[in-house]
């Protein structure tokens, strides 16, 4: 691979070059019973006994959980709130008052970012941007989903009898956070690959791995071309919540593409939960990607069982107006490029 | 990225069929037969019962619905019909039961939001179309008869 | 075998059948079950204004009562009952007063359950 210069910072189409390489100093995860009872449910850094967390509404609880893993991720980076130079965060709430009401508590500078369920991998993008471009030593990137939250808001009130379709995933209860700093030992990120949003024209809200398929494909194979990388060059290609269903839909287009990934493609919906705990097409949401990344893959990045990581966040950008108006529901998706503390490869 | 045109949609759609799990609906049709089955037994048990009482057919209609709303509505309250609706499918949400379930849980989820604007605006949310189609539907129907039967 | 077995059974296969088409129509058309509610309500009516759902009542009782259908098929009769007595004033009031138990009973119970409950997810 060629050396870049230093002013070199995008690369590609759409991807950006971190020469600093910001360092993932520390995450926090914490999730919902139904999680713990999943496969990581030993590797989180708590399970709430409910989803109510004593609190008044299933939103106030998602806020809980949000300042919670911001609490955890701090305390392991050996930091206070007022070290932080910028917190980024975000979720599936309307106007992301998730993500709002923690900043409130964070009381720092705040950036919202909306993605869907891509919101972990956005805020990391931007979270590096800020930190490698000397804007900020320390970064808090934050992101929630909640079941409930999500079905009242898109589908229907919790206790309504309906039955879901062999495509519908679970969204996630829980929430993720991680410390980005300039320094220190910790798996760095390398690259973002900021995706652009990919119509292919579905509209069913209960099939959302279909729709978001060609936009993680879409995001994968910029990477690739934009870096002159290989799948191979990867220990693992991970997506955010493309499931069952959306899972082989990318494999299949990205091979389309020249890129055969199925030896390192994997997806955190389908690692988060087990299969009979009966989810139809795996978990979803936002803290999908950010609980599974902060219980497990950063662990396996920083003990150097992955050198490479290629995280893949995806979401599908639809609200209950759009499909009611018959409109089709667009995908996105963002991918980070995350190496080991050694470096992994040159 | 514009929306795909035709002939991209139609290349990802043949792609998307490999993958698409079938919808298990012979199985699903076999649990509504059972589950709407059921709840159609219970509801003509309460309508035996209050015929015992001594009502006709005509006059038990009206009490044997109440009774079957007020049953959706507790095991709805109790957090239980979402599991019937579950196995169930449109055998939990077709009865009357359903009906009072579609009211109830909205009613339940909204209180949050206050008595007026949450309780009262939302309660509606999921049965609305069905009160506001069946008057419709029910009023042309009703037209329909007038004007065979009651010519001016 | 006696009558309230056999109406019993009459309505759990009536009632049965009913649910088992609304799933067949939403697992093949592919319909949500709010529209397939709204369709099958819609379907009562017609049947009932056709002078078709009576002959269903009489034999499956609550079985054709209790289903959403049933619930089209009141309204109908309902304003039929009206336009009969009062003649084409009973276009408007005859559906609603025929369904005024239901419909306040699920009002007045999803009121209390909202007092009473709160959704566990």
């Amino acid at each position: 691979m060629a050396m870049l210069t230093a002013a070199e910072k995008r690369i590609g189409q759409q991807t950006l070059l971190f020469h600093n390489r910001p360092v993932i100093l520390a995450v926090g995860s914490v999730v919902g019973p139904f999680e713990g009872r999943g496969p990581l449910g030993h590797l989180f850094d708590e399970v709430t006994p409910d989803s109510l967390l004593g609190q008044k509404s299933w939103e106030q609880a998602e806020v809980k959980m949000l300042e919670k893993a911001v609490d955890i991720a701090l305390s392991k980076a050996r930091m206070q709130p007022g070290d932080i130079d910028v917190f980024l965060s975000g979720d599936l709430m309307n106007q992301i008052t998730a993500s709002c009401c923690a900043a409130r508590t964070v009381d720092r500078p705040f950036f919202g970012v909306f993605g869907a369920c891509s919101c972990w991998t956005e805020a990391m993008s931007l979270g590096a941007v800020l930190v490698d471009g000397g804007y900020a030593a320390r970064a808090v990137i934050a992101t929630s989903s909640h079941h409930n939250t999500a079905e009242r808001q898109f589908r229907y009130p919790t206790e309504f009898g309906a039955q879901r379709p062999p495509t519908a995933t679970w969204t996630v209860t829980g929430a993720a956070a991680a410390v980005l700093t300039a320094g220190g030992d910790g798996p760095r990120i390398t690259h973002a690959t900021v995706g652009r949003v990919v119509d292919i024209g579905l509209k069913d809200p209960f099939d959302l791995g279909s729709a978001m398929a060609p936009a993680a494909a879409d995001t994968i194979v910029a990477h690739l071309r934009d870096t002159g990388r290989l799948p191979e060059d990867y220990d693992l290609i991970i997506t955010g919540d493309l499931g069952r269903v959306g899972k082989p839909i990318a494999t299949e287009l990205m091979a389309e593409a020249g890129y055969n990934v199925t030896p390192v493609f994997d997806d955190c919906g389908l690692r988060i939960y087990s299969d009979d705990q009966d989810v139809h097409g795996g978990g979803s949401g936002c803290a999908c990607s950010g609980a599974t990344f902060a219980a497990q893959l950063w662990a396996d990045l920083a003990r150097g069982h992955i050198r490479r990581l290629l995280l893949v966040a995806t979401g599908a950008l639809f609200s209950p107006t759009t499909y009611q108006q018959g409109e089709t529901i667009p995908g996105i998706a963002y991918a980070v490029a995350i190496e080991g503390p050694d470096g992994g490869r040159p | 990225m514009v929306k795909a045109t035709q002939k991209e949609q139609q290349a990802f759609k043949n792609i998307q069929k490999k993958y698409l799990p079938p919808r298990p609906w012979l199985r699903n049709a076999v649990l509504a037969f059972l589950v709407g089955g059921a709840i159609s037994a219970i509801g003509e048990g309460v309508r035996q019962v209050y015929m015992s009482f001594g009502m006709g057919p005509d006059l038990a209609a009206g009490p044997t619905t109440a009774t079957m709303v007020f049953l959706g509505a507790l095991l709805t309250g109790l957090g239980v019909y979402d599991e019937v609706g579950r196995l169930g499918g449109m055998g939990a949400a077709l009865p009357v039961t359903g009906f009072a379930n579609s009211i109830v849980s909205p009613a339940m989820e909204f209180k949050r939001e206050g008595w007026v604007m949450g309780v009262g605006a939302k309660m509606f949310v999921v049965a609305g179309p069905v009160v506001v189609f069946g008057l419709v539907t029910s009023l042309l129907v009703g037209l329909g008869y007038y004007l065979l039967y009651h010519p001016r | 075998m006696p009558p309230v077995v056999s109406s019993l059974l009459a309505a759990f296969l009536v009632g049965g059948l009913l649910c088992l088409a609304a799933q067949l129509v939403v697992d093949l058309a592919r319909m949500q079950p709010a529209s397939v509610m709204v369709l099958f309500v819609s379907l009562g009516a017609v049947a009932s204004g056709l002078g078709l759902y009576e002959p269903l009542v009489k034999f499956g009782g609550a079985g054709a009562m209790v289903p959403l259908p049933g619930f089209g098929h009141t309204l109908v009769q309902g304003i039929i009952l009206d336009i009969t007595r009062h003649g084409v004033v009973g276009l408007l009031g005859g559906g609603l007063e025929a369904a005024a138990m239901g419909i306040t009973a699920a009002v007045v119970f999803g009121y209390l359950a909202a007092v009473l409950f709160n959704p566990k997810g």
